[in-house]
């Protein structure tokens, strides 16, 4: 029985390539994961929003409207609903004038109970040392 | 020996990412290494059968077979991926194989290392 913890560290713009979606569609996979493995055995992802990539957090966005596809927003309150561990860099926000209640920092309007939290990078530096492996996306 | 689990999101054609993942997969697979290759997004029209050499694209799809044959080497690609692109189960090149993404993460759970090229 063992767990083994994956960094995904968004750092790509939402929309511009496909990298931050995919990120979060794979760490939410982390929820099927089990069929693959011995019983006991688990893959606990946790995702970090760096750089440009704390624009993938914002609320409002209009992908569906305009590009006719699921929006980021949408897949970033499903890994809330999951329970997913997340992240977002304070500074990465304060650079880009990002206050946090223009952010999806929670899913409670489709039943989630888990919130994303704001830290410092030092905090998210700790997760990244922590965590088994790394994905930068 | 070690197991390398890669996952590479960045097209055939277009980018050297997945050329240098297959590089780095002979590699290891040289050194005696076992290696997982995940394709996703753009990446996962490497596993489409009847591909055609030209020297002014990358053409993996002989390297990929030869790979296989080890028995040291496997590539899976991302089935929503593939069939969102247009190609189906019935396109897949020879020995490749689709699964869903949990595939991946399972992968990464006995891989010793994982090397992950998220950008295109």
């Amino acid at each position: 029985m063992a767990t083994r913890k994956l960094g995904f560290v968004i750092r790509s713009l939402p929309y511009k390539t496909e990298a931050s979606r995919l990120a979060l569609t794979h760490a939410i996979s982390s929820q099927t994961v089990e069929i693959y493995l011995e019983d006991g055995d688990l893959v606990e992802p946790v995702v970090c929003y760096i750089g440009d990539g704390v624009l993938n957090c914002l609320k409002g966005q209009q992908a569906a409207k305009h590009y006719g596809v699921t929006s980021i927003e949408q897949h970033a309150r499903n890994s809330l609903l999951l329970d997913l561990n997340v992240m977002i860099c304070k500074e990465d926000l304060d650079k880009r004038g990002i206050p946090d209640n223009a952010l999806v920092l929670d899913a409670e309007d489709i039943g989630g109970e888990t919130a994303a939290k704001v830290v410092p990078y030092s905090e998210i530096q700790k997760v990244m040392e922590s965590v088994d492996h790394l994905l930068f996306c | 020996m070690g197991k390398l689990t890669i996952g590479c999101f960045s097209s055939l054609v277009g980018s050297l990412s997945l050329d240098f993942a297959v590089k780095l997969s002979e590699a290891a697979v040289q050194k005696g290494h076992k290696v997982d290759l995940w394709l996703s997004g753009n990446g996962t029209m490497l596993a489409k059968k009847g591909q055609k050499a030209f020297k002014d694209y990358s053409h993996l799809a002989k390297k990929v077979q030869e790979l296989l044959a080890t028995g040291n080497f496997q590539i899976t690609a991302c089935e929503a991926c593939a069939e969102a692109r247009g190609y189906h189960k019935d396109e897949m090149a020879e020995g490749l194989k689709r699964f869903s993404m949990d595939w991946y993460l399972a992968s990464t759970f006995s891989a010793d290392r994982v090397l992950h090229i998220g950008g295109d």
